[in-house]
């Protein structure tokens, strides 16, 4: 994309790949057709998530946000590891990534943030001792993820580095134009394979420019600058006020496209039964609450603390990696009204406050 | 344990059972397998996910030397779910194990120095590891000292061997139980033992202290060591934040961008003192 650009700078019309709306549901069929698992944005209880399609007609173009993110295709909520059963006198262990399903998945609708966040969450669970759960889903989905064209009051992309058209993280970017046909970016070897497979089904078109047709979204904050902020904050007093309203119930974390934190429990009998890996979630206070009953994180304060500074200032310190992507799911599922983009304008407005008190004072 | 997956366990079998202490028990563990017995390999320091199969899994560190080959030791308190679930578990039973995860004490560094222990309660098994390894290679180092201390003679662990140190003649071990907490013929020291370590006057020169309790003996014991003049990167202790995978995946064990179970459990106080306080 960005050489096309360049080079109609110079004035060399190039050609673009578009679909049609009508093609694009016959390439969607075609996928589940050649045995593909296909998940896209579908209704369910009035609510849009991404589910598995059987009838490409129940597939919803009309959204901004689903209400759960995508993660589940790469790390899903409950997840077996191992199951054990003892037999014989003998223990015998399962080991379950052995036999792991690893069909071909399409997810198709995801938005530019989700692809973004689920390149991040691969990356996570990649760095140091890889975790081939994740690792082995990953290689086998391909995500054709949708532009935005629209977008709410709880959407900051742009503030967190990305953008409604951004194509990091996706194999295939589509961006809705005019007349219900769709500008089409095959951007890596797997999205080359998907559109290849069924290539009459695009046409070439004349060059045009995708930034008309995305929504614009004033940038509110710099997330950069929120972490160079942060690293002097961790005692400041934000943190108390921003949290009395947390109530701990965890949907944030849930509804959160990066969020990875899990805890491992077993479920049966001492003869029989499987070792879970769940999703958990750092504003429990029984998160980190040790056996004698000291814990590191002992209020809600310090626990909301824990979730802002993990995600914008201990994840790009440790892993280059920012722990958002803008997406707004946590303020949507927010039962108190907690609004991430409203506390981190607040955030940064009280801790640049503070930076310039004490520049006065020296 | 499969290369596959980082969460399968070893199977160990429990080949020996001791009673430490009211609730505190030990366990020698040998592999089931002979070909897992002969690639496993750790260092002093270095901990692991204990499971019992239907209960769960449990965070403790490997309390036995690696010097010691062929089994490994573990000490445990009952307390929760997993950890009761083991104190019922008899010699011949077999549980899971994975590790070893973390970094380990630098022995290799602390050659010709001093060591100076200092263990409250149920954090000697931590420096058990680290003690016998030392010991093992007694030549290594100069002076050994060993201050140990618990609320009450009955909850001092590993009794036998505190008994042996006490025996040997190129080391010292100081006991002390906290004030009440003596019996008839103690013939050890009646004190906490941030206090004790005061009245020992420690010296600091090419010494190494490795400190190892529970919050509030290290909190009191810290600042004698400064006063006797320990640079605080000659000071080491092992953090024990909640873990549940023990490879820096599931996300509760940080301390700032730290993570106990990569970085840690072994700290120089230097290093805990650029991390915020949760631990």
């Amino acid at each position: 994309m960005k050489k096309q650009y360049e080079r109609s700078l110079k004035g060399v019309k190039q050609e673009m790949t578009f679909i049609t709306r009508d093609n694009l549901l016959v390439f969607l069929r075609s996928i589940i057709d050649s045995g593909k698992e296909l998940y896209a944005p579908q209704l369910r209880a009035e609510k849009i998530f991404f589910l598995p399609v059987k009838d490409v007609s129940s597939v919803v173009f009309d959204y901004v946000q689903t209400v759960e993110s995508p993660k589940e295709l790469l790390f899903p909520k409950v997840e077996r590891m191992l199951s054990y059963h003892y037999v014989d006198g003998k223990m015998n262990v399962t080991d379950c990534s052995r036999g792991q399903k690893t069909a071909d998945r399409v997810l198709f609708g995801s938005r530019p943030c989700d692809a973004i966040g689920l390149k991040t969450l691969a990356e996570f669970f990649r760095q140091d001792i890889p975790d081939t759960f994740v690792q082995r889903r990953q290689d086998s989905l391909t995500v054709v993820s949708m532009s935005c064209a629209g977008s709410d009051e709880n959407c900051f992309c742009t503030s967190v580095g990305a953008g409604p058209g951004d194509s990091t993280g996706s194999d295939v970017l589509l961006t809705p134009v005019r007349d219900k046909r769709y500008l089409v970016e095959c951007l890596t070897e797997k999205g080359k394979f998907l559109v290849e497979s069924e290539k009459e089904l695009f046409d070439e078109g004349e060059e045009i420019n995708k930034e008309e047709y995305l929504t614009k979204l004033l940038q509110t904050f710099s997330h950069k600058e929120i972490a160079g902020k942060l690293s002097g904050a961790f005692n400041n007093p934000i943190w108390d006020e921003a949290s009395l309203r947390c109530l701990g119930c965890g949907a944030c974390a849930y509804v959160c496209p990066v969020c990875s934190c899990f805890d491992i429990q077993d479920e049966g009998n001492s003869r029989k039964g499987d070792r879970l890996r769940c999703w958990d979630s750092c504003g429990f206070a029984l998160f980190t609450l040790h056996t004698s009953g000291h814990n590191p994180r002992p209020t809600q304060s310090t626990r909301w603390r824990q979730r802002v500074m993990h995600k914008f200032s201990y994840m790009p310190e440790r892993y280059n990696l920012l722990g958002c992507v803008g997406c707004g799911r946590c303020s949507r599922a927010c039962p108190a009204d907690m609004n991430l983009k409203e506390e981190l304008n607040a955030l940064d407005h009280i801790l640049e406050e503070g930076r310039q008190r004490v520049e006065e004072r020296q | 344990m499969s290369l596959d997956n980082i969460y399968n366990p070893y199977l160990m079998r429990i080949e020996k059972v001791t009673e430490e202490a009211p609730g505190v028990k030990t366990f020698r563990l040998d592999f089931t397998d002979d070909s897992d017995r002969e690639r496993f390999a750790f260092g002093a320091g270095q901990f692991g996910e204990y499971s019992v199969f239907g209960e769960g899994e449990s965070t403790f560190c490997i309390a036995s030397s690696p010097t010691r080959k062929d089994y490994i030791e573990c000490t445990f308190r009952e307390a929760g779910r997993v950890t009761s679930a083991l104190a019922r578990m008899e010699a011949g039973e077999v549980i899971g194990f994975r590790g070893p995860y973390g970094n380990i004490f630098p022995l290799e560094e602390w050659k010709g120095k001093n060591l100076l222990f200092i263990a409250g309660g149920i954090a000697l098994p931590p420096m058990r590891c680290v003690i016998w390894n030392a010991l093992d290679m007694r030549d290594w180092f100069k002076d050994i000292t060993i201050l140990y201390g618990a609320r009450t003679v009955d909850d001092l662990v590993y009794k036998h061997e505190l008994d042996e140190w006490g025996k040997r003649t190129d080391m010292k071990l100081v006991t002390t139980v906290d004030p009440g907490g003596e019996t008839a013929d103690w013939k050890g020291k009646i004190g906490f033992v941030p206090t004790v370590l005061e009245q020992m006057s420690p010296t600091s020169s090419n010494t190494v202290a490795i400190v190892c309790g529970p919050p509030v003996m290290i909190k009191f014991t810290f600042p004698v060591l400064e006063k006797f003049g320990f640079d605080s990167e000659m000071i080491y202790t092992t953090l024990e934040n909640r873990m549940k995978c023990g490879v820096g995946k599931c996300g509760r064990c940080n301390v700032g961008s730290v993570y106990v179970c990569k970085d840690g459990p072994v700290f120089t106080y230097r290093q805990l003192q650029s991390l915020p306080p949760e631990y």
